[in-house]
């Protein structure tokens, strides 16, 4: 006689097993976990491994040992779900010494209120949604990407700069297209510049033909839009098609071209961004991390990598200073704040909002190659808007 | 349908053990189980619907999120604690957009009924995630969970007890319902629906009223994950997540309640720990759905029965 | 919006209209002779796209690939049919959404696995590489062709089904599927080929798009709803409706993105809803 197939004793044992596992993980020089939350299927899959094979890179450059300790990945797979991500997020914590990521900005979100109660060391590794480092600031919450308002702020000014006084802005109608168009507002209208139209696409549509023949007929100086990923593709591709890169100048945040411009080709000709990282940026940690990542995976390293990069190199220096005693928040967050390196995006330390203070640069794509034109903002800081932290 | 005495036992026994977790205070536990068996009753509401009634409806997860929305609202807003207020109040928006898309979809049938529900859940996930003033794609936090004198839901194992006494309830009422004459007649729907007509039953009606109390079921899963989280997002309006339930349900067994039961936690399972084993987690689940459409049409229910032989 | 505007964009949502037929074809094709409930079909036309850049990338030219991808692609549609599609004749729409899901999936690991999950570039053809200016605005020639292109099956299939042998037996494994089978006639090669045809209609679509679109993944589920709101909107079966429901669609998503920008995404499926209200078998689908 066969049993059930799923026994509910079997279940009960499982769990008290389980347990007992966890129960036992109290030694202190154990290994390090550290939770990985990012895509690792689905359209952001590129974005999850790109951070998660540059963390692996910079803990092998520091001996896969972090403070001491050996080094446990611990990787859950959110498929950029917000529905998913508050079970995902309980799979790791309890579980984990540090957490990082997410890519997804409602995944982020649901992140945040958790780790907020729990009060667990967590780096985010992409989204740059406001409240992250803005209302919703932590002590024990750090950010080594960007936020929105940083890639899209700088932007205004440049295009002001160069005469552009009136302007169409396109985007998708998300929180990341939202803050970013926010942020490029709240510079361009410093400025004494004007805003002729604002066009929000519905998130994820891709189909801006009606869009783009509205632009023609409205006949702007320029239009700063924001997409990224295969929509950025096809809408910079859609662009050309329309015929308006060569009459109206096209701008946008880096991710308008990060990771894209392959597949974009020569429609991407003369688009100018503004990005806190470029791959042509002319520094020996940008020429080192390059090289070691191409060599490493076969792959071009991008904005993203160099988040994941950095977050291990940080979280390398904070360690050594406490023995690798994750349990010393205190110290390990004073170490934190204090932290200065030299990440291939150029100088790197966090902000009192705990997000990172960086250049910004403005760059232009040139013979099918991003080029680093200058710097658009210096030590940019973003206004954490709503973040008591350190005011 | 009787259920099968192992089966009976196993249930019991089931249940036992989820409440003895209930007073292991371990937080992983707590809320992965509290998870599953949120997805039991949300899989239950979806089974009265396809498995009872003949009834492939993609809404389903419309419901579940309304009433999410729902308490959100009424914590944010109006600052509204008491269960005793939100849950008949969420229970009732569920009912009524129930009320709504099920009246309109019904008009429809077969594979078209199937499209129009799909229609409507489509164009709820697009006003959550567009309309302003409610959160936008990043979703909501709810301020405040459920409280009730010295009962407070953000206490872990205060939801966690408060889910097992919903499953209970909802099995045990599912279960009634079936049994009396309006469960007949729903299976009478799904066998044969113009015998049915020809004996004079008003199909149309008992249709809208299953999909009525499908839908307000599915709304006190989405008032459970709600309290459970504190967090809702206008990605559980997704037809996705109605196929998911959907599999969920063949999975587990359709048309028999106790199935969907074991599918969904089955599936909790194998998602959390096949994760852990292969990358390529997800064509696992798809050559599983395959091969329990193919091979195993009777679900894990139609598994346990033969068992016994 | 001035006259040039309103013109410009019912050519735009013609345009993308006539795309959306290419790929809701195939569906209905399925759907309407095979009863089969086809999930999969957004990943016939994935895989074509992927397929189109592939070989494109090798060979340097997108007809080339083209030509090579498709009879690929006919050959997996024979075999998806010949170990799937074909048990589920006799299923329950449930079983029939579940099992082409589950193929989903499986495509989505084959295309991951194969091709990896960066986005990647499809080179216009050179010879299709300019514009046609119309008043101010221009339309790049590639489109124009692939509108022309999606004109020119439609009015293939036309021919092949109301003309040919092979169409006739296919009208008639439509309205009764054991009288086909009683005279003699080969029901299964037809539904086989049936099958493929769809996928090989899903594919083309895939690669006529893939130098606009860019290829990447996750691409095929994005135009699949839509190919269901076309096909339902149109009436199962028939490729005169779903003619008729993509160029709606069509229309419909372009002129709600300029004139209705809220509620845009909504729009298509509030028409599709409207719809069935008013006539819940489609625009021209048959009683059942």
């Amino acid at each position: 006689m066969s049993a059930p197939v799923l026994s509910r004793r079997f279940l009960l044992g499982a769990a008290a097993a389980s347990l007992v596992v966890r129960r036992t993980f109290a030694a202190a020089k154990s290994k390090l976990r550290i939770g990985l939350l990012l895509p690792y299927s689905g359209t952001y899959a590129a974005l999850g491994n790109n951070i998660t094979d540059a963390m692996k890179l910079a803990a092998k450059e520091h001996g896969d040992k972090l403070g001491g300790r050996e080094i446990d990945w611990v990787a859950v797979d959110d498929e950029s779900d917000p529905a998913k991500a508050p079970a995902n997020v309980n799979k790791l914590i309890g579980n984990v010494d540090v957490l990082t990521g997410p890519v997804h900005s409602g995944v982020a979100m649901a992140m945040m209120q958790i780790v907020r109660q729990e009060k667990l060391l967590t780096i985010v590794t992409n989204a740059g949604a406001q409240a992250v480092t803005g209302t919703l600031c932590a002590p024990n919450v750090f950010r080594t990407s960007f936020s929105n308002w940083q890639t899209s702020y700088p932007c205004a000014e440049v295009m002001l700069k160069a005469g552009h006084r009136k302007v169409v802005l396109m985007f998708w109608n998300y929180s990341f297209g939202q803050e970013s168009m926010a942020a490029f507002k709240e510079g361009y209208a410093k400025g004494g510049g004007t805003v002729v139209k604002e066009i929000a696409v519905p998130f994820p549509s891709t189909e801006f033909q009606a869009n783009l023949s509205e632009i023609v007929s409205l006949k702007p100086d320029a239009v700063f839009v924001f997409f990224a990923g295969a929509g950025a593709a096809k809408f910079v591709k859609d662009y050309e098609g329309a015929g308006l890169r060569e009459k109206i100048p096209l701008y946008g945040s880096g991710f308008l071209t990060e990771g894209v411009l392959g597949a974009q080709g020569a429609a991407a000709e003369g688009i100018k961004t503004t990005l806190h990282y470029a791959d042509a940026l002319d520094n020996p940690a940008n020429k080192k991390f390059r090289e070691a990542f191409q060599k490493a995976t076969g792959r071009n390293a991008d904005v993203y990598a160099v988040a994941g990069y950095d977050t291990v190199n940080l979280l390398s220096a904070a360690l050594d200073k406490v023995q690798g005693d994750t349990s010393a928040q205190k110290e390990l967050i004073a170490a934190l704040e204090s932290a200065h390196i030299d990440s291939p995006r150029g100088p790197f330390r966090f902000s009192k909002a705990h997000n990172p203070v960086q250049n910004v640069y403005l760059r232009e794509v040139k013979a099918g190659k991003e080029v680093v034109l200058g710097v658009a903002l210096k030590d940019a800081e973003d206004p954490a808007a709503g973040c008591a932290m350190g005011k | 349908m009787t259920v099968p005495l192992r089966v009976r036992a196993l249930l019991i026994a089931g249940a036992a053990a989820l409440l003895l977790v209930a007073f292991s205070h371990d937080r992983f536990w707590l809320q992965f189980l509290g998870k599953a068996m949120i997805t039991c009753i949300f899989a239950m509401s979806l089974d009265l619907l396809v498995g009872v009634t003949g009834l492939v409806s993609l809404a389903h997860a419309s419901f579940f999120g309304i009433a999410a929305y729902l308490l959100a609202g009424l914590s944010n807003r109006f600052g509204f604690v008491n269960p005793l207020l939100t849950l008949p109040l969420c229970l009732a928006g569920a009912a009524l957009l129930a009320l709504a898309i099920g009246w309109l979809s019904l008009r429809a049938s077969g594979v078209y009924f199937i499209m129009v529900t799909l229609a409507f859940t489509q164009m709820l996930h697009y006003f959550f995630n567009d309309a302003p003033g409610f959160g936008g794609s990043d979703g909501l936090y709810v301020n405040q969970r459920p409280q009730i004198g010295p009962l407070d839901f953000s206490n872990r194992t205060a939801s966690y007890l408060a889910i097992w006494t919903a499953l209970v309830l909802v099995y045990l009422f599912l279960s009634r319902i079936l049994r009396a004459p309006f469960g007949h007649v729903l299976a009478g729907i799904r066998g044969n629906e113009q015998r049915m007509l020809s004996l004079g039953y008003p199909i149309g009606r008992y249709k809208l009223v299953a999909f009525v109390l499908a839908g307000s079921l599915a709304g006190l899963a989405g008032y459970l994950d709600a309290t459970l989280y504190g967090f809702v997002n206008p990605a559980q309006f997704s037809w996705r997540q109605s196929g998911v339930l959907l599999m969920t349900v063949l999975l587990g067994g359709k048309g028999t309640l106790y199935g969907p039961v074991l599918g969904a936690l089955l599936l909790t399972f194998v998602e959390h720990y096949g994760e852990q084993f292969t990358s390529h987690y997800n064509a696992l689940i798809g050559a599983l759905i395959i091969a329990v459409v193919l091979f195993l049409p009777g679900g894990l229910a139609g598994l346990l029965r033969s068992a016994r032989d | 919006m001035t006259l040039s505007l309103f013109a410009l964009q019912l050519l735009n949502g013609v345009e993308y209209g006539l795309l959306l037929f290419l790929v809701a074809s195939g569906l209905t094709l399925v759907f309407g002779i095979l009863g089969v409930l086809n999930f999969a079909h957004g990943s016939f036309y994935m895989l074509g796209a992927y397929l189109a850049y592939w070989f494109a990338e090798r060979t340097g030219s997108l007809l080339l690939a083209m030509l090579i991808g498709l009879p690929l692609m006919v050959l997996l549609g024979l075999f998806v049919e010949r170990f799937a599609i074909a048990r589920l004749y006799a299923r329950d729409h449930l079983s029939q959404v579940l099992l082409t899901y589950g193929l989903v999936l499986l495509f989505n690991e084959l295309q991951r696995s194969l091709f990896g999950n960066e986005v990647h570039g499809v080179a216009t053809p050179p010879l299709l590489a300019f514009r046609i200016p119309l008043g101010d605005q221009a339309w790049p020639a590639y489109r124009v062709l692939t509108a022309f292109a999606c004109l020119a099956v439609a009015a293939a299939m036309r021919q092949v089904i109301l003309r040919t042998r092979f169409g006739m037996r296919v009208r008639a494994g439509a309205s009764n599927a054991e009288m086909v089978e009683a005279l003699g006639i080969d029901v299964r090669r037809i539904f086989s080929s049936l099958f493929a045809a769809g996928a090989a209609l899903a594919a083309l679509a895939g690669m006529l798009a893939a130098p606009l679109t860019t290829v990447y993944p996750g691409m095929g589920e994005d135009i699949l709803i839509v190919s269901f709101v076309v096909v339902v909107i149109g009436g199962i079966g028939s490729i005169k409706g779903a003619f008729i429901g993509a160029l709606l669609v069509g229309l419909s998503d372009t002129f709600g993105k300029v004139l209705l920008p809220g509620f845009s995404s909504a729009i298509v499926y509030a028409l599709m809803a409207a719809v069935l209200v008013f006539r819940p078998r489609g625009l021209l689908g048959q009683p059942a």
